[in-house]
């Protein structure tokens, strides 16, 4: 039954890694904000999977229920979502931007008309 | 045993989207296959007791972030350039970074058990005197509002500004058919 | 989306209640599942809705800039002042025990009041940026 419960984390960790990949790997601007948000997401899951208890239920206090789910990850968590959505913002804001005055959003060639400008 | 099984179904979906944004080219499938991954996520998220977050991530993941990922990719291009040379180095990275990750779960404490070390000193003392104390049967809302209120205010301030650094960048050129008259 | 009738005939059956779902997610945080951030996400997302189906010169006239302007700055403007009273009442900053003649009437004063100033923080930041990145147009343009 061990592996089993470790799958939650194994997953998320695979997740995190593909995230790191694309960010790292991929030249399209608007795909690597794409991997950043998944990456970004990933790491909410590594937080709430351990604040689960088996047994528990969700940490809205109850008549007539005994065991609660931890809620202080759940705090950390949801402040995380909204400003991850706000950096996905700016970050697409840039990307706009970036398009209006190079006309691309391909890495490369940005790099390319940056040095043939110099 | 069935919420193993519902949890191990959703991760090995949200896997597979994944593979699947890293493959595809086309951005318009891959800002849906993103969208598809954070309802996923929601999803787990309720799974696992956390009705809060999943409400959050379902809104903001699966409904804004993919608004505005398809607003940029209406005023940019849509296709993704095929890549030069095959990222040989990335992938040791990220594969070195897994592996190292994943020796680091194997020390983590058992899932879901009651007795480990985050359930012990400040979460029972919230569960317990957070109705009393702030008359509020939602613990969540309870400690982000009050015990938490620094962080809130702190985050508030954080989108206040995300949205003044969009207006800034953004601002000034309108679409030409704001002069037209539309009745 | 001008000539699809059905597309804006449920627009204009859904819209109100999502409106109405987004204030109970907002007041009902309390007792249950929602609160600040969730509601003005749903509020926007009606609102977006609205500009999606009817085309955004119209949800312009509808919601207009300043009134979403407004909204961005105030609902940071009723979490301060909220902290402000509490000073003033004798407590320390954002100490809502002050707030009521009960500490505990006082805390749910002060968590009802700083979680609309959330939601409506929210809901006016999410609108602002679909109009900024809708409201631009595609083609060149000599002056920035």
């Amino acid at each position: 039954m061990n592996a089993l419960d470790l799958i939650n984390y194994w997953i998320a960790m695979m997740l995190l890694v593909t995230g790191l990949y694309i960010v790292i790997a991929r030249g399209n601007l608007v795909k690597k904000l794409v991997g950043l948000s998944i990456f970004q997401t990933s790491v909410y899951l590594i937080y709430i999977s351990p604040s689960k208890i088996i047994g528990g239920t969700a940490p809205i206090i109850a008549p007539g229920v005994e065991l609660y789910s931890n809620p202080l990850p759940h705090v950390l968590i949801l402040t995380a979502i909204v400003v991850g959505v706000a950096t996905i913002a700016l970050g697409l804001a840039l990307v706009v931007r970036i398009h209006e005055a190079y006309g691309t959003i391909e890495e490369d060639e940005i790099h390319a008309q940056d040095q043939d400008g110099e | 045993m069935t919420t193993t099984l519902i949890n191990t179904a959703l991760l090995l979906m949200m896997a597979a989207t994944v593979i699947g944004i890293v493959r595809l080219r086309n951005l318009f499938a891959v800002v849906i296959l993103g969208s598809l991954y954070s309802f996923l996520m929601a999803t787990i998220f309720l799974v696992l007791d956390a009705v809060d977050v999943s409400m959050t991530e379902a809104a903001v993941g699966a409904g804004v972030t993919t608004v505005l990922l398809l607003s940029t990719l209406y005023l940019t291009k849509s296709e993704e350039a095929k890549p030069s040379h095959t990222p040989i180095l990335p992938l040791a990275v990220a594969l070195v970074t897994g592996g190292l990750l994943v020796y680091g779960t194997l020390g983590l404490p058992e899932f879901g058990s009651p007795d480990s070390v985050i359930h012990q000193h400040v979460a029972p003392r919230y569960l317990e005197q957070g109705p009393e104390e702030t008359g509020v049967p939602n613990v969540v809302t309870a400690v982000l509002a009050s015990y938490r209120g620094f962080d809130t205010l702190g985050e508030v301030t954080v989108v206040f500004t995300g949205g003044i650094g969009v207006i800034v960048l953004l601002r000034r050129r309108w679409r030409a058919d704001r002069t037209r008259d539309h009745k | 989306m001008r000539g699809y009738l059905v597309l804006r005939v449920i627009a204009k059956l859904l819209i109100p209640f999502i409106l109405v779902f987004g204030l109970y997610v907002q007041f009902h945080g309390d007792f249950g599942p929602g609160g600040g951030f969730q509601a003005g996400v749903i509020v926007a997302a009606a609102i977006i809705f609205h500009a999606l189906i009817y085309g955004l010169p119209r949800t312009r006239l509808v919601v207009p800039e300043w009134v979403v302007e407004t909204l961005v700055a105030a609902g940071l403007l009723l979490y301060i002042a909220v902290g402000i009273a509490s000073m003033l009442m004798g407590g320390g900053f954002l100490d809502y025990s002050v707030l009521m003649h009960d500490p505990v009437h006082g805390q749910h004063r002060g968590i009802l009041l700083v979680e609309l100033g959330v939601g409506i923080s929210v809901a006016g930041v999410m609108l602002m940026i679909f109009y900024m990145f809708a409201g631009r147009s595609r083609t060149p343009d000599s002056e920035k």
